[in-house]
């Protein structure tokens, strides 16, 4: 991932920073700048929450370049409430372990690196919570 | 401009990380024809914990600090410095702080630096952030130390260099405080006992030159000139914590100095925790913290190699009945069921030891 492109995406990544939309009250992650449901623009600032559960989950086991050293390795659509749905990695868990239902809460993580020499991109994964 | 007069300053808030996964002793000593035993013996080490391959020095401390601001309840905008203690900061050239800063809502009205002082960067970043606090610059300051240390396959490093990070929120209401800090001193000089050069991936160490003249006179100068400007001695304090680059060293320089193992124990944790470096002190203070009393005195003093110590006097606040349980505990962490125990395959493969092909 380029530099420039890492960076704009801190906000959502780092920090989970969403928009309320003030006509429906649909909350967007990442932000948009019209809304899907409404068609509304204008916004209040929000976040999402940092838990949730899994909703479906695949595990990746040819992995691409970049996340080879990974796999194999899960990949999961969480839900963290008020209608919001994200795609994440879940991190420190065993394929086996995974259920639909499974309580997470997310982490800061490293997501990739471009290369040896390039930057490095941080942000959310899931970690079960037992 | 400061703030004006400042009564007491102290922390705030604190946080551990500590990474799920595990390697023992044994495990490591196999692949190199070693004696488990008589280094579990020797250093006093049974397993150390690791950084996954999604883990390093940035995302250890963005986790404690949260943890630290979630048990001070305060916002990450408020937070007016934020320095990271470590030795493996993931880049040469650009800061852990920003992005760590970046990640609690800290920027852009924020001080910030990286320290590296071998195994001390972490109480370096705790005195400077508590300074500035005490001085009236800023309202809170974050003290961050954290490694993913790495020991060189085979070497007697290897047994110990593990991962974690503990995080420090500094402020000076009283109301807030959960520890005061009564009293500091910083204890140094040039020992070369430790060191990395520039481009190289492991460090080297001057064996049994680490010991006595490095850590053991450094961390008991510290001790030694902070307990007697504090007018304490040992059987006042109800912990007491030192850099633990082993298990040998701190439960031997704790004793030797009057300390009782019960003194001692409670930030205690390089048997199962292995050496987090700059993280060390900090992690098994957090520890303290986490059963500490509301009037009880804990001594810290860390040790970097190079070489120095930094230490400190705490009086624990009844405000840590109410925040301890905010965030994980630090011994809920490193004895969790949650462990995953690595052959030395993965260890080797997660810490970047083993040579790739170059795409």
């Amino acid at each position: 991932m380029s530099s420039p492109r890492n960076w704009r995406g801190m906000p959502q990544r780092y920090r989970l920073e969403a928009a309320k939309c003030k006509k429906c009250g649909k909350v967007l992650f990442p932000p948009r700048l019209v809304c899907p449901e409404c068609h509304g623009r204008e916004f209040e600032p929000t976040h999402i929450g940092n838990t949730g559960k899994v909703e479906t989950f695949t595990v990746i086991r040819v992995a691409p370049s970049g996340f080879t050293d990974q796999a194999p390795y899960a990949v999961a659509i969480v839900n963290v409430g008020d209608g919001v749905r994200i795609l994440c990695q879940v991190a420190d868990v065993e394929p086996e372990e995974l259920a639909i239902g499974m309580p997470v809460k997310l982490e800061f993580r490293k997501v990739q690196s471009d290369g040896e020499s390039g930057v490095i991109s941080y942000g959310y994964k899931a970690v079960p919570v037992f | 401009m400061g703030r004006g007069q400042i009564d007491r300053v102290g922390i705030v808030g604190y946080g551990a990380y500590i990474p799920r996964n595990r390697i023992k002793v044994e495990e490591i000593a196999k692949v190199w024809g070693a004696d488990a035993p008589s280094y579990k013996k020797g250093l006093m080490l049974q397993e150390k914990s690791v950084p996954g391959p999604d883990q390093d020095t940035i995302t250890m401390a963005v986790e404690a600090a949260r943890y630290a601001l979630k048990r001070a309840g305060v916002g990450g905008q408020k937070v007016g410095a934020v320095y990271v203690g470590s030795e493996s900061h993931p880049y040469a050239v650009k800061p852990s702080g920003t992005t760590v800063a970046e990640a609690i809502g800290a920027v852009p009205d924020c001080h910030c630096a990286d320290f590296e002082f071998a195994c001390k960067a972490g109480s370096e970043g705790m005195f400077v952030a508590m300074g500035l606090v005490k001085s009236g610059e800023i309202e809170y300051g974050l003290g961050i130390g954290a490694d993913t240390s790495q020991g060189a396959p085979g070497d007697a490093l290897e047994y110990s260099a593990s991962a974690g990070a503990a995080a420090f929120l500094f402020g000076d209401k009283q109301e807030q405080i959960i520890a005061e800090c009564h009293f500091t001193h910083s204890y140094m000089t040039d020992t070369p006992d430790f060191w990395r050069r520039e481009y190289q991936f492991y460090p080297r160490h001057a064996s049994r030159f680490t010991g006595e003249p490095a850590y053991f006179k450094h961390s008991l100068g510290c001790s030694q000139a902070l307990m007697k400007k504090a007018g304490m001695k040992p059987k006042d304090f109800a912990h007491v914590v030192f850099h633990q680059p082993n298990g040998k060293f701190p439960m031997n320089v704790g004793l030797m100095q009057g300390f009782t193992r019960e003194q001692i124990v409670t930030g205690w944790l390089s048997p199962t925790l292995g050496n987090t470096y700059s993280g060390a002190s900090p992690i098994g203070l957090t520890a303290i913290l986490d059963v500490a009393k509301p009037g009880e005195w804990i001594m810290m003093v860390s040790y970097g190699s190079g070489a120095g110590s930094d230490g400190f006097v705490w009086k624990v606040t009844e405000r840590i009945n109410a925040v301890r349980d905010l965030a994980p505990r630090t011994r809920a962490q490193l004895d969790s069921n949650r462990k995953k125990y690595l052959d030395y395959g993965t260890y080797a493969k997660f810490r970047g030891k083993i040579k790739k092909l170059a795409h």
